[in-house]
């Protein structure tokens, strides 16, 4: 027979995650490691994110990627959103641009940075502009996709009950279409973050990147981590919003599509 | 209550296709698969292109679009809006067309339907004859001018779907909505019809009460899709005079009702052939001997073949009734044909009712 997961199971998933920092804890104190020096234990770790965020640093650099990642994200994806619905809906307009696109979407996100150095120069565009592009593709394609999936069936019902184009694309396609979105956002957030932190290691003075390069250079593996916590935590924290959303708006259905 | 008429509708599956169906009354379309019944409901609809003229109570709505066309539609999927409640399935054409008293029509239709119940329940958890009332629900919310109803049925069991015949009949009745509903179940047809319109290959065969139909096909394509019945033809035939022929039919003499001249053709329905052990009484008239080659079992009647001179007549008797009279292979029976049952098949012309 097989047991239902209950919710002290859950409990479960942090136990190996405690014990991991604790191993890693003992092992860097008692200096088992013959590279100790470079890594520092968890509480160290802890230590330095507190002088971090109190001196300022953290946040400042914190505050300026997630700005990036918060504007080029949802302009990229609300781009993407509007041209999918027109490709999807429209076959004309799709066989126009779909081979342009087909073109472009191959190409990984930090491949544009030395054109968008050269048209944007070191400036806030610049960060922007990448993520833009790293967020619009998927959610283009996914877009259409979800669109392109829904039954036909489903949209001669609504035209017979006396749906207009309009209708049957806001009540019934776009509707339905949006687990697919849903998709394209989930692996588009995580991009977002690694896209940002790439550029500004490579090209921007500012940001949770930058800080790590800095700490790279003054060899300060703490900050490295703290700056690695933190990316990942992102990463994690905006899937699991697009996660929720997602249940909150198809939870009760998109089982059954 | 309206009218719908088709005037030489042509299309990739139509071939000049003319057909009233009058105010109130349920048109069951028969066919085989690819016969067009599904394609004639999308021109209805406005879901295909086509030449020709579709008329709801005299006007032409070829110009209009779908949306604008006021059918109701009941396809053979159901495509219930998996996104949407019950209730909010059933008000979907209330709610595009933003119609009045949304609320009152749909806690009435959900009554109507017996699904008052399930309102707030997603098509996922419904039961498939839950799901085939939420669909006919929305489909007639809206008053449409026509219902068209396209294999409601074809995904029930057999007991669920003679439960549902008799609710659609009910509640078309109770509406009196003029509805088309395609099929190719003999059965449906049977039990619903006010009247059937046959299909094959984009025409339309024959149209007329079920009895006209199932009883007196118009040529062999409605013969053999109604059947099992018996086409047989005619090498010599000679008018005796009172509207009767003498036909001989792979050796048998047979007289059937008629007084159009020269017989070809003649179409007897399965079941409406008696057989039995002993030798019937009477003249042999009608009356003929042969041996039963096989005996088929399927449902509740049995199918004997049974080989008459050249010729091989089928014969459904009820299964008892074959179990009782001991029918096998090898007995020899006697059979008798009713005037009023045999059918002379005339020409290719599609037959009104």
């Amino acid at each position: 027979m097989i047991k239902e997961p209950t919710k002290g199971s859950d409990a479960w998933g942090f136990a190996p995650i405690v014990l991991f920092l604790l191993v890693w804890e003992i092992a860097s104190r008692s200096q088992i490691l013959s590279v100790h020096h470079f890594v520092p234990p968890p509480s160290a770790i802890v230590e330095e994110f507190y002088w971090l965020t109190m001196e300022g640093e953290l946040g400042v650099n914190f505050l300026s990627s997630l700005s990036r990642v918060l504007i080029g994200f949802c302009a990229g994806s609300l781009a993407g959103f509007l041209t999918g619905i027109i490709m999807g809906w429209n076959e004309i307009a799709h066989r126009t641009f779909h081979p342009i696109f087909s073109l472009f979407y191959p190409i990984p996100a930090l491949g544009w940075l030395p054109l968008l150095m050269i048209w944007f120069g070191i400036s806030e565009a610049l960060p922007i502009a990448l993520i833009f592009i790293s967020s619009f593709f998927p959610i283009l394609y996914n877009t259409i996709t979800g669109i392109k999936a829904v039954p036909k069936n489903y949209i001669k019902v609504a035209e017979t009950l006396g749906a207009s184009r309009y209708k049957v694309l806001t009540t019934v396609i776009l509707p339905l279409a949006l687990p697919n979105i849903f998709t394209g956002l989930r692996l588009t957030t995580g991009m977002a973050w690694r896209v940002i932190i790439a550029a500004e290691m490579v090209a921007i003075p500012t940001g949770i990147g930058a800080l790590l390069m800095r700490a790279q250079n003054l060899i300060r593996i703490d900050i490295i981590i703290v700056c690695l916590v933190i990316l990942s935590i992102m990463c994690l924290a905006f899937e699991r919003f697009f996660l929720f959303l997602e249940r909150r708006l198809t939870g009760k259905w998109s089982r059954h599509v | 209550m309206s009218e719908i008429t088709l005037r030489e509708i042509n299309n990739f599956a139509c071939k000049d296709v003319s057909l009233r169906i009058k105010r109130g009354e349920i048109l069951v379309l028969l066919g085989p698969t690819g016969a067009g019944k599904t394609t004639l409901l999308n021109v209805i609809a406005g879901l295909v292109p086509y030449h020709g003229t579709v008329c709801i109570n005299g006007d032409v709505i070829d110009h209009f679009t779908t949306s604008q066309r006021n059918v109701g539609y009941l396809f053979q999927d159901l495509s219930l809006f998996p996104h949407l409640s019950v209730a909010s399935n059933v008000a979907y054409g209330l709610t595009v067309r933003k119609a009045l008293h949304r609320e009152k029509r749909v806690d009435e239709l959900l009554r109507l339907m017996k699904i008052g119940h399930l309102a707030e329940r997603y098509p996922g958890d419904l039961s498939g004859g839950e799901r085939q009332r939420v669909a006919l629900a929305r489909a007639i919310a809206p008053a449409p001018k026509i219902l068209l109803l396209d294999e409601p049925l074809s995904s029930l069991d057999f007991r669920t779907s003679r439960y549902f015949m008799m609710e659609i009949r009910r509640i078309q009745r109770a509406l009196g909505i003029t509805t088309l509903y395609v099929t190719h179940s003999l059965i449906e047809a049977r039990e619903m019809a006010d009247r059937v319109g046959v299909m094959h290959e984009g025409r339309l065969e024959q149209v007329g009460s079920p009895e006209d139909v199932f009883i007196y096909p118009a040529n062999e394509r409605v013969a053999d899709f109604i059947g099992p019945t018996n086409v047989l033809d005619c090498e010599a035939s000679e008018m005796l005079g009172r509207g009767l022929v003498e036909v001989c039919c792979g050796g048998n003499k047979i007289i059937v009702p008629y007084d159009g001249g020269e017989v070809k053709k003649i179409s007897i329905s399965s079941r409406h052939i008696y057989v039995s052990r002993e030798k019937p009484p009477g003249p042999m008239v009608n009356r003929l001997r042969g041996v039963i080659e096989e005996v088929m079992v399927s449902d509740l009647v049995s199918r004997c073949t049974i080989k008459i001179g050249d010729t091989f007549f089928i014969a459904e008797v009820l299964q008892d009734v074959c179990e009782e009279m001991d029918l096998s292979p090898g007995r020899e029976v006697f059979i008798v044909l009713k005037l009023k049952w045999i059918n002379v098949i005339e020409g290719e012309g599609v037959v009104h009712g």
